[in-house]
């Protein structure tokens, strides 16, 4: 392409789409986008993906230690698992289980399991892998089971679900607030403007893990699930929104001066129409930015509040629900696999935070 | 020229390493400074006159390199130094910065610190070329105040930047340039952000300063006038190289390059008609990435020769003798 | 400089008042009031109260008032050192937090000061040598930093310990210092147990804080002001120690004041993991049991706390800026 038609081509391209292009500069950023829509694709499916039914309690399957699955036996290709059996420890009277090579299950795409509702649109029983055959206590345990004996790969994969869409649902709300307060503080100054800017000082200079374990700890005991669910989204947004309100304001202020909208004011064009036509499009880029930046923050709260016992409640499955059986040294020590919870968590944080910060580089398209 | 030279820089070429490509900003750029007198330096923006300003300090902020080119101080005496060959973070090169060269900013409120008094910055910069105690240091600086003429020295000593005034700022600027008892100053575009009386007031104290000094002063603007009111010579940029260097009267009466006379044009006239329309340069300075082919200057050129401007570099100037790097100097 | 400082006072003043209207709320959201949970608390374990009895508490708390006098007479007894009675614990809840308050804010000042410590050179470091190896280096582990909450970290360290050590890592005591009397020896061995939670709670700060050294220096490092020192002939070192890094240090002191609330707040959950005698544990279990007082009075003691901090901060600020020293403009 010669010179000039580049120039041309990076004349006439949209704000976002000039943030785009160089948003893709971003090597890391770019992998972390494909993460976190990885992360999403397995929230959306996650009944799909999950092996054994995440609820399902067993007591004689209690804390089995991660399987893996065998891809090749004498005869080839054969995708299997060994059967477990259950060994009692001459000292401790436990019952340990240790894989028996002796007994070795198909591993199966496409089988049938649980019943459930896919993307809400029609029931079914099909799951991506399973075993054939076997006895009760068999079943493919990626990362072991917890002390009721439920399969942790399979609660992971659904707690996806929960801890994704509390952190989007949460960041929403945030964004309604900072834009608004934000947008008002930003447009009209004066007292508003100094008013908005010093409860968001004072919101800020509060610790907020005291408050929100206040907050949620007087959440009824009787209140259900999902009723839960929206007053925890509603307590983490509640503090959240100052930064975004930040964001905003700062945005508004220094586009006020700008030529254009300047520009825009003297053709005599309706407030409306400048905030929404010339405004808000030239710092969308800095507002998505800064979204992905506050959506890995509102993840962290959500699994501290439940981590800590007063965020959800079971049987709700979260990231932090499924540490929360991590706390005690003792378990852990028996069971490390119970950890491994925090992968998803640290690297959903990590994809966020390299997303975020490769499109605040890309967010200034002329900077 | 009676005078000694002071400083002279040959071919000198900079470049910066950017994401887009290489930058060339200055493209073999040569002049001389004398003792005593004054060179201008002239040019739109982005012509390369501050870069040559640092690259002769050696204090080119990276990405920007020295790909070549010499700056000789005292060429032709025994104490002849290259100041391209010495190792920028050395004790002999920083004695030179401040010590031999003295530099003066544009900016006078962003180029002090907000967080020193200026008795303070000054102090350091005298104390970095003399071994003198810190009490006879800040005698030496109220005195530096003095010769600048800042009135109450003893007490603006003390002073933060920010409480003084624009013009005061850069007279302490001044000082602070001095304060190494330098013989070359570079003053880069020293009055561009100031009002027209303090401006008037900076370029008589620079002139009396050199005058009482001896000093060689090098002043970078795009001004055309103070150029007219100060210089002796002058040597116009045009995208990293002098595209015309000629004493100040010669360059005023008979300019030579197309790039010149366009300059001149885009001055007003006192002796202007009423509401005549000030001539502009056509278009803009191209970015230094997409430099055009043969002489950069040809397509802003009213005296264009397709075929000839377009094809090749026209040859660089001789340093020290007055001519114009242009196709029309050279018969076909 | 008396207006900053007058304005900086008013506003700690506002957001204390705010934290106790919230302080008051979250003891008065359970439901039923504290007459209630405390007859059901006594129930349980045997005794009973009559009606008369209860109504009579009633009275006596101000519990028939309207919701904001019960507001000002709460705040009139918190003024004068008085939190009420833990339910649970059936002792004043002053005693009942004793210590616990200091160790929080020892264990979040270790940390603050450590973020600091760390902070400061990496982020210089960072910043003069841009895009070297030890730039990415830091950066990279900054991300890691960043990304790891630090009661997962605390987590991750404790299981560590555990397995490859063999000890437990945690409590800010030995065991023959828990109960003991303050001496200088049980402040030494606090000194030794510190490090750890320090660390543990410094380590996202600290990353934070790296990020914003390193791109506050970078803009600076750009300003007119470094060629002028540059210009003058002094060492290199001198000019980024003395310029722009003094420069950069104006965001970085102003960062205590999200900085530290955020260290304390993280201080409640680490302190739970690794079993720290803080107010953390101590909150946590008076939520669960519903024994408002004493949740009551730590939320505000916290915010109290964190408010005073952030206004030394802003003292400090006002110290090192000479615009704001001399002219109160920030």
């Amino acid at each position: 392409m010669s010179a000039t038609a580049a120039q041309d081509r990076w004349a006439e391209a949209t704000q976002l789409r000039l943030t785009w292009w160089r948003f893709r500069r971003h090597r890391l950023a770019v992998v972390s986008l494909f993460i976190i829509v990885l992360f999403y694709l397995v929230a959306a499916f996650a009944d799909f993906l999950a092996i054994n039914d995440p609820h399902a309690t067993d007591a004689r399957r209690s804390f089995i230690p991660p399987q893996s699955i065998h891809l090749f036996d004498e005869d080839g290709f054969n995708p299997h698992v060994y059967g477990l059996r259950g060994v009692r420890d001459r000292q401790t009277f436990q019952l340990i289980y240790t894989p028996d090579p002796n007994r070795k299950l198909p591993v199966r795409l496409f089988t049938r399991g649980y019943t459930y509702n896919l993307l809400g649109l029609f029931e079914t029983d099909i799951h991506l892998i399973g075993i054939e055959g076997g006895q009760r206590t068999d079943g493919i345990f990626l990362l072991g089971t917890d002390q009721l004996g439920r399969d942790l790969f399979s609660r992971m994969i659904v707690a996806t679900r929960v801890s994704l869409s509390i952190g989007l649902a949460g960041v929403t709300l945030s964004l309604l607030l900072g834009i608004i307060l934000g947008g008002v503080s930003g447009l009209y100054g004066g007292w508003v403007d100094t008013l908005i800017q010093r409860v968001i000082e004072v919101l800020r200079s509060i610790p907020t893990i005291p408050l929100w374990m206040g907050l949620a700890a007087a959440l009824p005991n009787t209140w259900s699930t999902t009723q839960v669910y929206f007053a925890i989204t509603i307590i983490i947004s509640l503090i959240g929104w100052t930064d975004l309100a930040r964001v905003v304001r700062g945005r508004f202020l220094s586009l006020r001066e700008e030529d254009f909208v300047v520009a825009a004011e003297l053709a005599g064009a309706s407030q409306g129409r400048i905030i929404f036509r010339h405004m808000l499009p030239s710092f969308a880029s800095h507002i998505i930015a800064a979204v992905s930046l506050a959506l890995p923050a509102m993840i962290v709260s959500e699994t501290a509040l439940s981590f800590l016992g007063l965020g959800l409640r079971p049987p709700a499955i979260s990231w932090g629900i499924l540490l929360q059986d991590a706390q005690n040294i003792q378990v852990l020590a028996n069971a490390p696999w119970l950890l491994s919870a925090a992968v998803p968590v640290i690297l959903v944080i990590l994809a966020f935070n390299f997303l975020g910060d490769g499109l605040r580089d890309a967010a200034d398209p002329y900077g | 020229m009676a005078e000694r030279t002071s400083l002279a820089v040959r071919d000198l070429a900079v470049h910066f390493e950017m994401e887009q490509g290489t930058v060339r900003a200055l493209e073999g750029v040569s002049f001389d400074l004398h003792a005593g007198r004054t060179l201008g330096i002239v040019g739109e923006s982005g012509c390369g006159k501050s870069v040559t300003a640092r690259s002769i300090l050696r204090i080119v902020d990276r990405p920007g390199r020295i790909v070549g080119g010499r700056a000789l101080l005292d060429p032709g005496t025994t104490e002849e130094a290259d100041l391209i060959a010495i190792d920028p973070e050395s004790r002999r090169m920083r004695g030179i910065r401040g010590g031999r060269i003295g530099l003066i900013f544009q900016e006078p409120m962003t180029a002090l610190s907000v967080h020193y008094t200026v008795g303070n910055q000054i102090i350091e910069a005298v104390r970095a070329h003399s071994d003198l105690s810190k009490a006879a240091a800040r005698d030496r600086a109220i005195e530096l105040l003095r010769e600048v003429g800042i009135p109450r020295p003893e007490l603006r000593i003390d002073a933060y930047p920010f409480q003084l005034s624009g013009g005061l700022r850069q007279r302490v600027g001044i000082a602070m340039a001095l304060a190494g008892d330098p013989d070359i100053l570079i003053a880069d575009e020293p009055t561009t952000a100031l009002d027209v009386t303090t401006q008037a007031q900076v370029l008589d104290l620079l002139r009396r300063l050199q005058r009482e000094k001896n000093i060689a002063l090098m002043l970078i603007t795009h001004d055309m006038g103070v150029i007219a009111e100060m210089c002796d010579e002058v040597a116009v940029m045009y995208l990293g190289r002098v595209v015309e260097y000629a004493p100040v009267a010669d360059l005023f009466a008979a300019p030579r390059h197309p790039y010149t006379r366009a300059l001149l044009r885009a001055v007003p006239s006192i002796l202007a008609t009423p509401r005549q329309r000030l001539a502009t340069i056509g278009g803009a300075v191209p970015h230094p990435g997409a430099r055009p082919s043969g002489c950069p200057f040809h397509p802003r050129c009213g005296d264009f020769m397709p075929g000839r401007c377009d094809a090749a570099l026209p040859p660089p100037l001789r340093p020290g003798e007055a001519g114009a790097s242009c196709f029309l100097e050279v018969p076909a | 400089m008396l207006s900053y400082l007058l304005q900086r006072l008013g506003l700690a003043v506002v957001t204390c008042i705010f934290i106790s209207a919230l302080t008051f709320v979250i003891i008065r959201l359970p439901p039923g009031d504290f007459v209630d949970a405390y007859i059901a608390n006594l129930t349980a374990s045997g005794s009973s109260v009559s009606q008369e009895q209860a109504a009579a508490m009633r009275v006596e708390y101000g519990l028939d008032r309207p919701v904001i006098v019960q507001y000002a007479r709460w705040m009139g007894r918190v003024l004068q050192g008085d939190f009420g009675v833990s339910m649970v614990w059936r002792r004043p809840v002053s005693e009942v937090i004793g210590d616990r308050l200091w160790l929080t804010m020892v264990v979040s000042l270790a940390a603050l000061f450590l973020t600091w410590a760390i902070a400061l050179p990496i982020g210089i470091y960072s910043a003069v040598r841009q895009y070297s190896i030890g730039d990415y280096v830091f950066t990279t582990l900054g991300f890691i930093g960043l990304a790891v909450p630090n009661f997962l970290l605390a987590l991750i360290l404790m299981y560590l310990g555990f397995r490859y050590l063999g000890l437990s890592v945690g409590g800010l005591f030995s065991p023959e210092y828990v109960q003991a009397p303050w001496s200088w020896g049980r402040v030494w061995d606090l000194m030794k147990h510190l490090p750890l939670p320090a660390a543990v709670l410094a380590l996202a700060g600290t990353a934070q804080l790296i990020r914003i050294m390193r791109a506050n220096l970078l803009d600076e490092l750009r300003r007119p002001y470094v060629v002028t020192a540059r210009a003058k002939g002094i060492s290199e070192r001198r000019v980024v120690l003395k310029y722009p890094v003094r420069a950069a240090l104006n965001p970085f002191a102003s960062s205590i004041a999200y900085l530290f609330p955020y260290l304390v707040s993280g201080s409640i959950v680490v302190s739970l993991v690794l079993g720290l005698p803080t107010v953390g544990p101590l909150l946590l279990q008076a939520l669960v049991a519903q024994d408002m007082f004493l949740a009551g009075a730590i939320v505000l003691l916290l915010g109290v706390m964190t408010v005073i901090g952030t206004l030394i901060s802003d003292l400090l600020l006002m110290w090192i800026d000479p615009r704001i020293r001399l002219e109160g403009r920030a």
